[in-house]
């Protein structure tokens, strides 16, 4: 600040203020999204249920879908050692990280199915069958029995044997390897 | 007459007939063989050069290449020079593949806990102040090792330096109004696996970016045109690309790739969850396997970088780690961003391990890969590891990867 009067700092502050206008608190740019448009495109689930559709699925009918559309590259149970292995019941010695030994919350598997999966022809599931699914994959990683309907009440409800290994990063910096 | 005549052609097309028979014409019918093959290349101040083009070219004789598998795409760190990753060679990595989306039709949705749901167009997200910040983006499974044979591209090449541009995404938040009671927002890309991460409202006030442009032109489609979600420092699967939607939430959704992947397993059976921030490394790019050197003095070269801050310094060994000296950074010298390092070493000859160790402004140290193991334990994961990295310099010259081992 030495060699700056204070004078001068106040008038170029002025200055600077006289030509920099303000951010303004909105733009207002972009148009208002409609509720229809909103609902169109959010196929989020959260773990507490929210966004679950309606419709429910069974192993039995989650079976016969995964044989027809999954089994090319998981396997025609999904505990086939592919790289993709999808069924290892918790405790198992198996070393690939599945639904049932790695999984904490059983409304991801609702979640990514119905956006990305199958493979070759992403979202193209319906609702019902990507409930089939889930329930299949549940059971086939003993979580639920054979006859456990699966829908948007019964999902979120579900805890997965893993959750209770999952703990929040600690790493904070500093000097500590972790 | 004849210098009438000579007006009559023009310069830029004389200059053109020239270059092309210099380099691919045919000739009487023969055609001239490509002399970056031959190696045979004319006398330059003999011969007219190439006229200037619509795109600029790298030399026929610089050929860097991304190593690329099924899913990712890896930077040739080792053929690089500075802090800026050249567009056409930043590592990629898609879930997925690369779609292809028209700009005109591409939109932005923010909604959920907002007072505005908003749709924004690219026009849009233009409109707002743009802002450019350098910054590296680095996948966090980014460790290879196993065997000596292995450039830095290979051991790390899921790291990349762009000059980044775009709207703040505290902007967008501010236009839409975004609750202050939220906590998490859900990211969403328009790509075949649509593919979802929560990130904490933190990280979107503070210097979450909506961008649009690299390195001074439209974001590269391997990067998420035409738009990306960049968070600096943070593990690259969270920076979105081609995003489409933002949901304002007060929790995270635990989505498939914020549980079954990105985690990493630590000690006692836990699974460590949301592991945002990279952790501060570096990597000698020069000398580093295939190069060969000679005796005498070796500019020792590389890269360090923190998402945590910026680099405080590298230390620089050339016996086995025994004794550190301080490298050289160059500036720049940013936060979150690859920072360029030179070390001056005059090697007798003799067999040499050589080695950097960043440590950031946090006062965090780069860890042997034996300190990660001590951490987290032998079955740790494959994200964020970050080990010092060593070279071994033979009596002949040559460089070889020292593969940490795992266990």
């Amino acid at each position: 600040m030495k060699g700056i009067s204070s004078r001068a700092l106040v008038w170029g502050l002025l200055l600077y203020a006289c030509h920099t206008p303000d951010t303004p608190a909105r733009f207002g740019f972009g148009r208002p999204a409609s509720q229809a448009e909103i609902d169109s495109q959010n196929i989020s689930i959260r773990p507490d249920g929210a966004g679950l559709p309606a419709g429910s699925g069974n192993f039995a009918a989650g079976r016969s879908i995964f044989q027809a559309k999954c089994a090319s590259c998981h396997g025609p149970t999904g505990a086939e050692p592919t790289p993709n292995r999808l069924v290892a019941a918790f405790g198992d010695t198996v070393k690939a990280k599945t639904i049932g030994n790695y999984w904490p919350y059983a409304t991801t598997i609702f979640d990514y199915i119905r956006r990305a999966m199958p493979f070759n022809a992403p979202g193209s599931l319906t609702n019902e069958e990507v409930y089939h699914l889930t329930a299949f994959l549940l059971c086939s990683n003993k979580i639920i029995d054979s006859t456990t309907v699966i829908d948007a009440r019964s999902l979120p409800r579900i805890v997965m044997p893993a959750k209770q290994y999952y703990v929040n990063d600690d790493r904070k910096g500093g000097n500590e390897v972790k | 007459m004849e210098e009438k005549n000579d007006k009559k052609i023009p310069r830029r097309a004389m200059l053109k007939a020239a270059a092309l028979s210099a380099t691919t014409a045919l000739m009487g019918g023969v055609k001239v063989p490509d002399p970056v093959k031959t190696g045979v290349i004319p006398d330059p101040t003999k011969v007219q050069g190439a006229v200037p083009g619509k795109l600029g070219t790298r030399s026929p004789f610089e050929q860097p290449i991304k190593k690329a598998s099924e899913i990712s795409g890896r930077t040739p760190l080792q053929d690089l020079y500075g802090i800026i990753t050249p567009s056409d060679l930043h590592f990629e990595r898609s879930h997925a593949g690369v779609p292809l989306i028209d700009p005109q039709k591409y939109e932005l949705l923010i909604h959920g806990m907002v007072e505005r749901p908003t749709v924004f167009t690219l026009k849009d997200l233009k409109r707002f102040p743009a802002l450019s910040r350098i910054a590296f983006i680095e996948c966090s499974g980014n460790f290879r090792t196993g065997k000596e044979t292995m450039t830095p591209q290979e051991i790390c090449g899921l790291t990349s330096q762009s000059e980044w541009t775009g709207v703040m995404l505290s902007t967008l938040f501010r236009e839409v109004g975004a609750s202050p009671k939220a906590t998490w927002f859900l990211a969403e890309g328009s790509d075949a696996a649509v593919m979802t991460r929560s990130i904490p409202m933190e990280k979107g006030w503070k210097d979450a970016m909506i961008a649009y442009a690299q390195n001074g032109e439209a974001i590269r489609p391997e990067q998420g045109y035409p738009a990306r979600l960049f968070l600096p420092g943070w593990e690259g699967n969270m920076n979105i690309k081609w995003i489409r939607r933002i949901e304002v939430s007060d929790q995270p959704f635990m989505t498939r790739e914020e549980t079954s992947k990105y985690t990493e397993t630590i000690k006692d059976h836990k699974i460590r969850q949301f592991s945002f921030d990279m952790d501060a490394r570096s990597i000698i790019t020069y000398p580093s396997y295939p190069q060969e050197v000679e005796k005498g003095w070796i500019e020792i070269r590389g890269i360090a970088w923190s998402g945590r801050g910026k680099i405080d310094r590298v230390e620089i060994s050339t016996d086995g780690g025994k004794h550190w000296n301080n490298a050289v950074l160059q500036e720049p010298v940013l936060d979150k961003a690859h920072t360029f390092f030179r070390y001056l070493w005059r090697w007798d000859g003799n067999p040499a391990e050589i080695m950097s160790r960043a440590v950031d402004d946090t006062g965090y140290r780069q860890p042997f890969m034996k300190q990660l193991i001590d951490a987290r334990g032998s079955d740790m994961g494959g994200y964020h590891l970050n080990p010092v990295t060593a070279w071994l310099i033979e009596r002949d010259g040559k460089v070889l990867f020292k593969p940490e081992k795992r266990k």
